[in-house]
């Protein structure tokens, strides 16, 4: 089928890659019928704030929808929530319903996202134990948020940090525990790893690394305490695991498309199967600007995706590939991520940390790669400019804060 | 409740009725008014809901915050009356006000 001739499209997940392949498919001039099936039952919503500002309760659900309800009546767009997909006949180009039902698909759109990582001990099914990801997930956490309280993070990742300051701001007792010998251990570097455990603990947060958990006990079925391998009692009312994502690539793959940690996607986020693309926590994709693929588990990547699908579904040009970026929000820090420091050289700060605005650029054959900005927005705008370009860069001037990084960022693109 | 006017870069204007404690850019997004992405949802993380405020309006609109000016010094064609939307927040003040979108984000 030519691009731009289909009828029918079939997008399976209501997440931020969901919600960006609608409205672009619809921007771009896409009149066909357009479904949506996502399995949670809310209307497609944005999931930074779960970790962050809704689950202080300081922003209201609605808020958090991408668009409102009278947006999909508006746009023809069927919804069906609270539906699972079981299975993709692709010869006969459907998708099985978990009612029984079928959908008919020219194009079909996997935004499948991910789920939390199982925690594989005994106890991990008590009640009082949660995971973070889902609208559900923070309704059954929140009535525990209770100041006074004690609450154990498994996982020093960004979602058990972001959480353990939104707790430890809502007063409860927060103790995180990390595997790896530093917080932050999967993402980022040294630097940026003790400057925020140092605040963590400045905040009144218990954080111990390189820790193994045992197992959790329960009392009448509820959580008490999580009990590492060396002994230690941790006594909890609640108990949040945050040890990381796994891309739901199953029906793809029980329907032999190829994935490997995610489902493998081109550059326009087709996948093996040319009716079928892939976009968000789900795939696994060319990494453009560092010479790999891999999964991006990010807000921007997920817009990215959905933006790359629906122009090629279109027959539209390329949208540009942007230099991946991330934020986190802890206390009263913002960090902005430009790149991917994975397999750097050299680092350089620019700042001092003790001031709680410094950046830590990542540089790999004097080329920039990322930058982790903490409070820092003209560092973190200037590397994704910088990461973009390839420019050869000399550390010494990254660092020189006499010069604005908008002076740095144009001499390098000159 | 405000009505705000949202104009694009080629002259169509749409007023639309704003909720107070709303931010001009989720009243922009919830309505599909074009020229604002919005990527990081109101973080103030990303520089993509830049518009231009009516000057009358500017100093009703609220402060700028430091990390807002400094998002703004590297988004595209920067006015005096360049603000991130999502960083303006909705009140009876702001009845009447007109916003311009850029033409693009990027």
């Amino acid at each position: 089928m030519p691009a731009g001739e289909a009828q029918r499209i079939v997008i399976v997940g209501g997440g931020q890659a969901a919600a960006q392949a609608l409205q672009s498919l619809r921007q771009g001039g896409f009149t066909g019928s357009l479904t949506l099936v996502g399995d949670e039952a809310a209307l497609p919503y944005q999931r930074p704030p779960l970790s962050k500002g809704y689950m202080k309760g300081e922003v209201e659900q609605e808020r958090l929808y991408f668009k409102p309800s009278a947006w999909y009546d508006d746009q023809n767009i069927e919804l069906l929530l609270g539906t699972h997909v079981t299975k993709i006949h692709r010869a006969s180009r459907q998708v099985q319903l978990g009612d029984g039902g079928h959908l008919t698909y020219d194009y079909l759109i996997l935004a499948t996202g991910s789920r939390p990582r199982p925690l594989p001990v005994r106890g991990a099914d008590l009640g009082g134990v949660h995971d973070l990801r889902t609208l559900a997930d923070v309704e059954r956490l929140k009535p525990g948020m209770v100041a006074g309280r004690r609450i154990v993070i498994i996982g020093a990742g960004y979602i058990g940090l972001e959480a353990a300051a939104v707790a430890r701001q809502t007063g409860l007792e927060v103790t995180v525990i990390e595997m790896a010998p530093r917080v932050l251990a999967r993402v980022t570097s040294p630097v940026l790893s003790e400057f925020y455990a140092a605040e963590h603990r400045r905040q009144g947060v218990t954080i111990l690394t390189g820790v193994q958990l045992s197992h959790l006990e329960g009392i009448d079925g509820q959580v008490s305490a999580a009990v590492l391998a060396d002994g230690t009692r941790l006594p909890a009312d609640l108990v949040l695991s945050g040890i990381g994502i796994l891309p739901n690539e199953d029906l793809a793959k029980d329907a032999g498309i190829a994935c490997s940690n995610g489902i493998l996607v081109d550059r326009d986020a087709r996948t093996s199967d040319p009716h079928v693309f892939a976009a968000g926590d789900c795939a696994s994709r060319p990494l453009v600007h560092f010479g790999r693929s891999g999964r991006l588990e990010s807000v921007h990547n997920a817009i990215e995706q959905g933006k790359l699908v629906a122009a090629a579904i279109l027959g539209l040009p390329r949208p540009v590939e942007d230099c991946p970026w991330f934020w986190s929000d802890q206390y009263d820090l913002k960090l902005q991520i430009a790149g991917l420091s994975q397999g750097y050289d050299t680092h350089v700060i620019r700042g001092d940390p003790a001031s709680r605005r410094f950046a830590v650029f990542y540089l790999k054959n004097a080329t920039l790669i990322a930058v982790d900005a903490v409070n820092s927005p003209a560092e973190f705008l200037a590397s994704k400019k910088l990461v973009m370009s390839g420019a050869k860069l000399a550390p010494g001037a990254l660092i020189d804060t006499s010069t604005p990084m908008k002076d740095i960022a144009a001499q390098a693109a000159a | 409740m405000a009505k705000i006017t949202f104009i694009s870069h080629n002259g169509t204007e749409r007023t639309l009725e704003a909720r107070n404690g709303m931010s001009v850019m989720e009243v922009a997004v919830n309505n599909s008014v074009p020229g604002i992405d919005a990527d990081c949802g109101g973080a103030c993380a990303c520089a993509t809901c830049h518009v231009y405020v009516d000057p009358a309006f500017l100093a009703l609109a609220g402060e700028q915050q430091e990390m807002e000016k400094s998002m703004l010094d590297f988004a595209e064609n920067v006015k005096p009356n360049s603000r991130l939307s999502c960083q303006i927040k909705v009140t009876d003040a702001l009845d009447g006000l007109r916003v311009t979108t850029p033409e693009s984000q990027h």
